[in-house]
């Protein structure tokens, strides 16, 4: 287990309050101007030495990220946008950071704002998390007021300002494009890449997007050492990560732990266990739900971290992960986050739009039993013609869960759909009615 | 993608009022110089809060013309996020997450609570016209499964009971008190807390 001094986030559960004051005790804001000092290339090779990967799914290195910021500001301001749009279901980590840790978050607003020369930083975060979003915007106000933010911000002799704006409940605006297009006023609709948000990003100008959890633990890698963070976890994986750990296990909870850490672990000791024991495992999803899920025997080594997860097939992600036990219909899951994507889908694109239903209308028939022997080979056919064909990742993010509950759990869906095919004929299936008249009224 | 309609009765006209323009005014701030399209979001909230929870037809023609803006951009905006809501709720929202986590965990009880209490359909008005329900997607508090959202706040650890006593109270024009109805502290493990010890115990 990490040692507790290792830990970044020492008020995840909130023992200590989330005001300046005490947060200048657990170290914030406390040497700013020196790690200014050491300028921008220093700032951004460390980050980049410390292998520090983006907390918001893609693992894209943040280090690299920065440095695609244009080292010269031309006649385009540069903006920092920080992505606070946790909508993945199982993932609630951004939450607790905006709520007890907003100054860790609000510092690596300021020394990331300053290592990609933007004056402005926009925090988006979801709509539902209003409150804990006021939460933050008291801790902005009072970090104007003790002259951490504005003109000449902590004594670095650098200007920022910092805006919340909020979301209103749309999951694709966590794609970093979509939620420039929501901070532009308009639809979340993913923008084409290239051009990345690096150069054309928010109203055309250079914009750089991180997860909160990325920004939030900055700081602290640049007082302690991109050599410390390394030292976490394995090669290429570092540092710790604060992991969501729901469903049925006997205590849910969020902790934050070394990377690398064997899921086992984490669920045995932290989460205290499966509901029903180990042996009532059936499956987890352990990124959040666009992650296919991992079945029982693999989950005994798995280790948590972004290539492990990828060696199984899956991915880290958020590192929400989703536990479920053998009390649950494991088709009715996956049904159901079917129906989630269904939801969520933009509607730019066909095969998403159109695709997501149709998963989730199979899965609903396969989880009662209703479709037909060949229908699970063709629901892997709609994943496969969703999957890469879509704008951004979200087409990727539906159909993997559904190849993940292809891949390991085929033998239950054709068990439990043994139907012939000329037999369902005659019952009238509806295949190719507008999914919204089968939709709720409102939804 | 998800069905939005517009509510048929819409009132004939809407405009700000003076703390609403002035909030609106704050928010402005917020966006570069002829960028105020930005701005499209945080007045459509304006909007919904001063018109008991709901946005109408005129609300979106007020903003369009507020921000100069073309009707069609503001229409598209409110239909395109669900937090809007383009017809008439109670006056406490009841908002309950049904997605996996929350749903293997027991939400389905959730569902049944608000039926009885509320009404029997979802974005229906309770008899006495106070409340209203609907089942939503992750609202991102997973680990406190299952749980639902009144207005703006969270209420996490819920069991079928938890939920009638919380609904019973807001019936009666009380505001329950928001968090965790386990007596947990936040997102720590229950009775099985291993870091940070120090902290907890100082």
């Amino acid at each position: 287990m990490l040692k507790d001094q290792d830990r970044i986030f020492q008020n995840l559960y909130n023992d200590k309050g989330s005001d300046v004051s005490s947060s200048q005790e657990r170290g914030d804001w406390v040497n700013t101007k020196e790690i200014t000092d050491k300028g921008r290339d220093w700032i951004i090779n460390e980050i980049k030495e410390s292998q520090l990967r983006g907390r918001g799914g893609a693992g894209f290195p943040t280090g690299l990220k920065w440095s695609f910021a244009p080292k010269e500001v031309g006649s385009r301001p540069h903006y920092l946008v920080i992505n606070g749009d946790e909508s993945e279901p199982g993932t609630c980590k951004d939450r607790d950071i905006l709520r007890f840790e907003p100054h860790k978050l609000i510092e690596g607003c300021l020394i990331a704002s300053y290592a990609v020369q933007a004056h402005v930083c926009y925090i988006y975060i979801r709509g539902e998390y209003f409150v804990d979003g006021q939460k933050l915007q008291a801790a902005i106000d009072e970090a104007y007021e003790k002259k951490l933010l504005g003109k000449n911000a902590a004594g670095t002799g650098w200007d920022l300002d910092i805006y919340i704006h909020y979301g209103a409940g749309a999951y694709i605006c966590g794609e970093e494009t979509a939620l420039l297009e929501s901070l532009e006023g308009k639809k979340g609709q993913p923008r084409l890449k290239p051009p990345f948000p690096a150069l054309i990003g928010l109203y055309g100008c250079p914009t750089i997007i991180n997860n909160v959890e990325t920004i939030a633990v900055v700081p602290t890698i640049l007082r302690r050492g991109a050599k410390w963070f390394a030292s976490l976890g394995r090669e290429k994986n570092t540092g710790t990560k604060i992991f969501c750990i729901s469903g049925n296990v006997n205590n849910p909870c969020n902790v934050e732990e070394e990377m690398s850490i064997p899921l086992k672990e984490l669920i045995e000791v932290h989460a205290g266990g499966v509901i029903g024991g180990w042996e009532n495992l059936q499956a987890v999803i352990p990124g959040g739900s666009s992650m296919p899920l991992i079945p029982k025997e693999r989950c005994e080594t798995l280790k948590m971290d972004f290539d492990a997860c990828v060696e199984e097939k899956s991915g880290l992600g958020t590192a929400g992960i989703v536990v479920i036990n053998k009390d649950q219909d494991i088709i009715k899951c996956m049904a159901r986050i079917a129906r989630f994507y269904k939801h969520e889908s933009c509607g730019q694109c066909t095969p998403c739009r159109e695709g997501s239903g149709w998963m989730w209308r199979m899965l609903e028939r396969m989880a009662k039993g209703d479709a037909t022997k060949d229908e699970v080979d063709m629901l892997g056919d709609v994943t496969n013609q969703i999957a890469g064909h879509t704008i951004c990742a979200f087409g990727e993010g539906s159909s993997w869960p559904v190849q993940g509950l292809l891949r390991h759990f085929k033998k239950e869906i054709e068990k439990r759909n043994n139907l012939d095919p000329i037999v369902q004929k005659k019952n009238n299936i509806p295949y190719l009615v507008d999914q919204h008249l089968l939709d709720k009224k409102n939804a | 993608m998800s069905l939005r309609r517009p509510a048929k009765d819409q009132p004939e006209s809407f405009e700000f009022n003076a703390s609403s323009l002035e909030a609106a005014n704050v928010i402005l701030a917020k966006y570069p110089q002829g960028k105020q399209q930005s701005a499209v979001m945080a007045l459509l909230y304006i909007a919904q809060k001063q018109n008991n929870n709901w946005i109408p037809l005129a609300a979106m023609k007020y903003i369009a013309k507020f921000l100069d803006m073309p009707y069609i951009k503001v229409y598209e905006v409110a239909t395109f996020y669900t937090m809007y809501n383009l017809a008439p709720v109670g006056k406490y929202f009841v908002q309950v997450c049904t997605t996996t986590p929350c749903m293997i965990r027991g939400a389905n009880q959730l569902v049944e609570a608000c039926k009885e209490k509320i009404s029997e359909n979802e974005c229906e008005l309770s008899n006495d016209k106070s409340c209203s329900w609907m089942e939503v997607e992750c609202l991102g508090a997973c680990v406190n499964a299952p749980m639902m959202q009144i207005n703006d706040d969270y209420y996490e650890d819920l069991d079928k009971q938890k939920t009638l006593d919380i609904l019973d109270k807001i019936l009666n024009g009380e505001t329950p008190k928001p968090g965790s109805y386990r007596g947990r502290v936040n997102n720590e493990p229950e009775n099985n807390r291993k870091t940070l010890m120090d902290l907890k115990n100082a």
